[in-house]
């Protein structure tokens, strides 16, 4: 009679699995289904769609600027200086008769790699600090975490000018410096995370398995925490363009003629009364950049990305 | 009583939960009746649709829910289809409630005196916040609360969960309901404590004549404290009728499985260790072990408790030792530190004459092979980003250990999971798959001693009867022992050959089950015996025929 009791266990959770899965065809069928409703859903959205067509315009300038824009940026021509926007130069042209679309095409290349390097940097370096206040504890963690408190209590832009004027200038000392900036952030997030997995018990399950701590961290912890520190990284483009944008208006990024968003809102600023696009075009750029990110990581966030 | 119209009348009721991928029929044709003063037990495993009974009666559908077909009727008013405005009105004041989970249902920021107050206000049954506040104590003491008016004033987090049960108890009876709805009320708190609310319970709806629909999952509880037995399966109730009957001579084959699989303790106890020709041989011995944890107090202070206090034991090999207690008494704390997942004060863990406590870390995780864990929360300790198959290899791959595939094929055969199983996730399994796969995992190393931290609590009846048996088998097959933690002392008798019983971190009694339990020496012993749901001591000669507790005997004889 024993056996009827197992049976029945096996029964019942055989019908789960029924349930659960189901043939291979239809587990494709559902995946199909599935991206199916994920681009209803897109279409039902329409901001989020303009957000990632832009983005998708924008690394597109990023990644071939030559194909967007036929003119070169730095070639100037003092009987073309301040011309509106037009079908010539879409954009109109700068003081020195530059044409001001291809130079925001390549500026924004130049803020966008500098923008991702910051935040690159921020990523490995915050996450490695963190988990590793996270998961070895003690006065590791102590010390890690009051240093970073002590970061996060100074202002980003102004860490960031502390750091850029050591550093010395240029765009990708502004983006080390940015990045710093953005350590904390992700040095506390990951810290979070990892503690939350590290209690988990199948951390425990794998410590009494006899894995050494090295594995752990990268099979268990790295790809379990990964999911929200993505979605922080992914909000963070959007500022560290941004900031990298300040600094640069402040003029401690590309030393001109080089096109750089930042750099090119604060020389139009001499010309606000009379070449309004001078200031507009850059400036607007920039900030579709950081709206489109931050909107599509919040749709990120939301869906919960989950692995 | 069969003259006076029921108070509640549940009939043909359908509903259905919309998800994004589909519409999932909760409820499909539940049926059944609430005379007044009486209790009904709705009975059935998770997912049978019972809850969804309770929220439908209490219109309390959460959204994604589509409208209710059927009857609900309450003292011949009809429910289904009534304003949400009229709803209201009915709430509270001729349908109380008392949810799950003590802790979670009560309003963290408010004080539970204001909480209780809440409900007479919506309802004017009072005048003025004064005597809002006077009735509020008053239903607090009713409700079994010594000090009421001090506890008006605390905060749910400065009660245990028994406590903030009872203020749930107050809110539900403070507009002096006609029927009461108790959705798994005990489930969450230990079985002392259990059984007082359950006394509280129906003390209160005998005195009143209120009427009670008691959800459960447990048919020892159902058994014990409602008249009649509803039993639910899959979105139907299958049968219905007297608790007797329904338990003594059920008529549906669900109802048949359920009261086989229930665990019970006058089912046939373990058996003993397999006695080697050179007799007992100590596999682990527990000696002073202790550990002490610093608390910080409310009042900024800081306390240390012992969690566990001077425990010894000692495990012969092929022996299964099971340690009770209720939550708080330091029987998690213990399978820590006998795993080495942390490290123990003072005392000695001794495996095979090695002690794990002073052990350098780099011999620990060679020894590790040799005692292994399965715990309680089965989805919780295996990897979401894991398959089956990474997660049982995954003690293979950290000694390095060749062949695995085929060692986890015949692992998976070792614990009756198809081979189909290899590839899923955790998500894509059940309850009972996902305890079989950590004991698979824990299996993989053949080790010598398990650790079971309550590894079936979270599981419905059936499936527990399934794993136990699962246990039961491997354990005679490969010659395993057991550590087995669990506050279910019917369980324990089940499965183990001696008992540890635990109470704030102290080892109040041990011995033999059979010994322990048929003549308990210490007074905690005795009470956790007494407060079994079922009231089934031991071998009882008692227990009169015809009745729900000799009914459950009858049928585990057959097993």
């Amino acid at each position: 009679m024993p056996m009827t009791v197992t049976d029945t266990d096996t029964d019942t959770d055989t019908a789960g699995t029924a349930e659960a899965t189901g043939a291979p065809q239809e587990r494709e069928h559902a995946a199909r289904a599935r991206i199916g409703a994920a681009l209803r859903g897109t279409a039902r959205r329409p901001w989020l769609l303009l957000a990632a067509l832009y983005l998708g315009l924008v690394l597109a300038w990023t990644v071939a600027p030559g194909v967007f824009a036929h003119q070169d940026p730095l070639l100037t021509d003092a009987s073309r200086g301040l011309r509106p926007p037009g079908a010539e130069h879409w954009f109109g042209t700068d003081n020195l008769g530059r044409d001001l679309y291809s130079r925001v095409v390549h500026g924004t290349r130049t803020s966008l790699v500098a923008g991702l390097l910051a935040v690159a940097l921020a990523l490995v370096v915050g996450s490695v600090l963190g988990a590793l206040a996270g998961y070895l504890g003690g006065w590791i963690d102590q010390v890690l975490m009051r240093v970073v408190e002590v970061l996060i209590i100074i202002p980003g832009l102004l860490l960031s000018l502390a750091v850029v004027s050591i550093l010395g200038f240029g765009t990708t000392n502004v983006a080390i410096a940015v990045g710093i900036a953005g350590i904390p952030g992700f040095a506390r997030v990951v810290r979070a995370e990892v503690l939350r997995i590290k209690g988990s018990a199948y951390v425990q399950a794998a410590v009494t398995s006899g894995r050494r701590t090295p594995a752990i961290l990268l099979r268990h912890i790295v790809p379990n925490a990964s999911p929200p520190v993505l979605v922080l990284a992914a909000l963070d483009i959007g500022g560290a363009v941004l900031s990298i944008a300040a600094l640069s208006f402040l003029g401690y990024g590309a030393a001109p003629p080089a096109p750089e968003l930042g750099a090119m809102v604060s020389q139009g600023r001499d010309y606000m009364s009379t070449a309004w696009w001078l200031t507009t075009f850059p400036g607007l750029t920039i900030a579709l950049v950081v709206l489109s990110t931050s909107r599509i990581a919040r749709a990120l966030e939301r869906s919960g990305v989950s692995s | 009583m069969s003259e006076t119209p029921p108070l509640l009348t549940v009939r043909d009721l359908r509903v259905s939960y919309r998800t994004r991928r589909s519409t999932v029929d909760a409820v499909r044709g539940a049926s059944l009746t609430v005379p007044a003063g009486e209790t009904v037990a709705l009975v059935g495993e998770s997912g049978s649709g019972k809850s969804t009974v309770g929220l439908a009666v209490l219109g309390l559908l959460p959204e994604g829910a589509e409208p209710v077909t059927g009857s609900i009727a309450l003292g011949g008013r009809e429910l289904v289809g009534l304003p949400d405005r009229e709803l209201r009105g009915v709430r509270g004041r001729e349908i109380g409630f008392v949810p799950q989970d003590p802790k979670a249902s009560l309003n963290p920021v408010q004080r539970v005196g204001a909480q209780v107050a809440e409900g007479l206000r919506i309802h004017r049954l009072v005048d003025s916040r004064a005597e809002a506040a006077r009735r509020a104590e008053e239903l607090l003491a009713d409700a079994g609360l010594p000090e009421p008016a001090r506890v008006a004033q605390r905060f749910p987090h400065e009660l245990s969960g028994g406590m903030c049960q009872r203020v749930l108890i107050a809110i539900a009876l403070a507009g002096q309901p006609r029927l009461l709805v108790a959705d798994e009320p005990t489930s969450a708190l230990d079985v002392t404590v259990q059984r007082r609310i359950l006394d509280h319970l129906a003390e209160v709806t005998r005195d009143a004549g209120t009427g009670l629909l008691l959800i459960t999952h447990d048919l020892a509880v159902a058994a014990e404290r409602a008249e009649r037995i509803a039993v639910m399966s899959a979105g139907r109730v299958v049968e219905e009728g007297p608790s007797a009957r329904v338990i003594g001579a059920p008529a549906h084959a669900y109802t048949r499985e359920l009261v086989a699989a229930a665990p019970s303790m006058a089912a046939p106890a373990a058996p003993a260790a397999a006695v080697r020709a050179e007799g007992p041989e100590t596999l682990l011995a527990v000696e002073d072990l202790r550990k002490v944890f610093q608390v910080r107090l409310p009042n900024g202070g800081r306390e240390r408790v012992a969690a566990v206090d001077g425990v010894s034991f000692t495990l012969e090999r092929g022996g299964s030792l099971g340690i009770v207690g209720e939550s708080g008494s330091g029987k998690s704390t213990t399978a820590q530190l006998l795993l080495r997942l942390d490290r123990p004060d003072s005392g000695r863990v001794v495996l095979d004459g090695v002690d794990l406590a002073t052990v350098r870390p780099a011999r620990l995780r060679r020894l590790r092979r040799d005692i292994q864990p399965v715990f309680q929360d089965a989805y919780g300790s295996l990897d979401p980003t894991f398959t089956v198959e990474e997660a049982i290899a995954e003690p293979l791959a950290a000694f390095g250990v060749g062949g695995r595939a085929e060692r986890v094929a015949e692992l998976l055969d070792l614990v009756r999971l198809p081979s189909t199983t290899r590839g899923r996730r955790p998500t894509e399994l059940s309850g009972g798959q996902r305890q079989r796969v950590c004991i698979a995992r824990a299996l993989a190393l053949t080790p010598r001693l398990l650790v079971l931290d309550e590894p079936v609590s979270a599981l419905d009846v059936s499936v527990q009867a399934g794993i136990l048996a699962l246990l039961a088998r491997l354990r005679e097959e490969l010659g395993l022992s057991y550590v087995f933690i669990s506050h279910d002392l019917a369980v324990v008798r089940q499965v183990c050959d001696r008992v540890v019983v635990m109470r704030r971190g102290k080892v109040v009694e041990s011995g033999p089950v059979a010994e322990v339990f048929a003549e308990p020496r210490h007074p905690y012993t005795r009470e956790l015996l007494a407060a079994i749901p079922g009231g089934l001591r031991a071998p009882a000669p008692a227990v009169t025929a015809g009745t729900a507790n000799a009914a459950i005997p009858q049928e585990k004889r057959l097993t």
